[in-house]
């Protein structure tokens, strides 16, 4: 396609990948000090604030200076109470939505076409729960619990991305699912790898890489189903069909209508707008959909050479907001079963702890060598037990 | 480094702190956090959550409580002393032309 040699050519998926290894190399080697030269001064790091703590002022200075210098946030720095609140909130909602997010294909899995396409969805699911849980562990850096995240969840306090709450009516929508969805959710996190804030940008260059196949599951098992039946074809094309706005979507309102864009764009917690983003998914997303021999449901669809983009119809605004308030097709349903399934685990969580103060000897590791690794069992898991 | 402070555990099983070795010869580098009631089941979460591809032969597991760290920021004076000694980086020194091997 003539597009490839624009110079605002889209990158593709290969392109993404290496902006996710090229931040997690510049997270490796940030911050290492300059080696003074013969004519150094010593002054080899940031200026030192001798003695004395510095006021709020100060703080907030140093704050900046590290976001302008484009260096990491650390759990135990000084930082704003909204930027602290604004990264809750964001990591929060990311956290939810890998967790409620296993559901639309959990209904899939005992119902896969072959074991092979099953054991792929299960890692798949696997995946999900394990991004949820370094995303959680990431919230926590910043002061709040993950049992206090869940009941926000279980409360609707809380929100879990919009397209989690579409159901997945067909085989061929697990695949479409993946293939848009996590499409999406790739090109949303990639610039998140470079957050300001450092735990944040460690969990997501973990995410990106597993996303990865995610996506291209999908789009492999589109693949199969578009090289099969013309009856396996059309599935194809109907779940294309109901994916394509919600994965849209899920870029959010437009940067003139998004609340919380401007500081966290300042902040570094987000590096493009919603509208650049949806842009950067659509121009991706179009070429693979001709190769799959796929057609997105936009009439409007079309390249245009002036601006190097594709020309495309926004999702329906006002049914996202309709979604993210709680009426979307399946919203009570993902909920209760998210509140169930916690309900339904707490027996084994309390097994655990009871065990788990029964034994509170020493316990060593497989790996003797760890000498410096006290394995020992926290005190506070007997708290736990006697609750 | 050590997270938040310890939580309820009345809610919540403490927060462990997981290291990992990538491969034999590199040292167990710090991969992320979980929770877990005990260093058994530690290891497990470990294992299932930083090690699904295969990205570690050795895994250590550390009650996050019992990581004592320095303060906040690299601001703290705790860093001073290494701060104005240029000399020992060997890049401190000029070397006449012609100077090999050193």
């Amino acid at each position: 396609m003539d597009k490839d040699e624009h110079p605002l050519a889209p990158p593709g998926a290969g392109e993404l990948l290496a902006e996710v290894e090229a931040a997690h190399t510049a997270l490796r080697t940030a911050h290492r000090t300059t080696p003074p030269t013969a004519t150094g001064t010593g002054a080899a790091g940031t200026p030192h604030g001798h003695g004395t703590a510095p006021d709020e002022a100060g703080l907030r200075a140093h704050f900046e200076k590290v976001i302008a210098d484009d260096r990491k946030i650390e759990p135990r720095d000084w930082m704003p109470d909204a930027y602290r609140r604004t990264l809750v909130r964001q990591i929060a909602q990311h956290a939810h939505s890998e967790i409620v997010g296993m559901q639309p294909e959990a209904n899939w899995l005992t119902r896969a076409p072959s074991l092979a396409r099953k054991t792929i969805l299960l890692a798949k699911v696997q995946d999900e729960a394990g991004h949820g849980l370094y995303l959680y562990a990431a919230a926590e850096t910043l002061g709040v619990h993950r049992a206090d995240l869940l009941d926000a969840l279980h409360e609707g306090r809380q929100r879990y991305l919009s397209f989690i709450n579409y159901p997945t009516l067909t085989w061929a929508d697990t695949g479409a699912l993946a293939w848009l969805t996590d499409g999406a959710a790739i090109v949303n996190q990639v610039p998140l790898c470079r957050s300001s804030y450092g735990p944040y940008a460690r969990a997501m260059v973990r995410v990106c890489k597993e996303e990865s196949f995610h996506h291209r599951q999908g789009f492999d098992s589109l693949w199969a189903l578009t090289h099969g039946t013309p009856a396996q074809r059309q599935m194809a094309q109907e779940a294309v069909d109901r994916w394509w706005y919600p994965a849209l979507a899920m870029f959010g309102p437009p940067h003139h209508a998004s609340v919380h864009s401007e500081q966290s764009m300042a902040w570094r917690i987000k590096r493009f707008t919603n509208d650049e983003l949806r842009q950067r998914f659509v121009d991706i997303c179009v070429p693979q959909a001709e190769l799959l021999g796929l057609t997105p449901p936009d009439a409007h669809l079309r390249w245009n050479d002036d601006r190097g983009h594709y020309d495309f119809t926004p999702p329906d605004f006002d049914e996202l907001t309709r979604v993210i308030k709680g009426d979307g097709p399946c919203n009570r349903q993902r909920l209760a079963h998210r509140r169930r399934a916690h309900d339904e685990g707490a027996w084994v969580r309390e097994a655990a702890a009871a065990h788990a103060a029964k034994h509170r000897t020493p316990h060593h590791g497989p790996h003797p060598a760890a000498t410096t690794a006290p394995a020992t069992v926290d005190e506070a898991a007997a708290d736990e037990a006697a609750a | 480094m050590t997270g938040p402070p310890a939580p309820d555990a009345r809610r919540d099983w403490p927060l462990w702190e997981v290291f990992v070795r990538a491969r034999r010869g590199l040292a167990h580098t710090h991969a992320g956090s979980l929770h877990a009631p005990d260093a058994h089941l530690a290891l497990h979460h470990a294992r299932d959550l930083y090690t699904r591809r295969g990205e570690g032969v050795s895994l250590w597991v550390v009650p996050a409580a019992a990581i004592t760290a320095t303060s906040p920021d690299e601001k703290d004076p705790f860093f001073d002393p290494a701060a104005d000694k240029p000399y020992r980086h060997p890049a401190f020194f000029a070397l006449p032309e012609g100077a090999e091997h050193l």
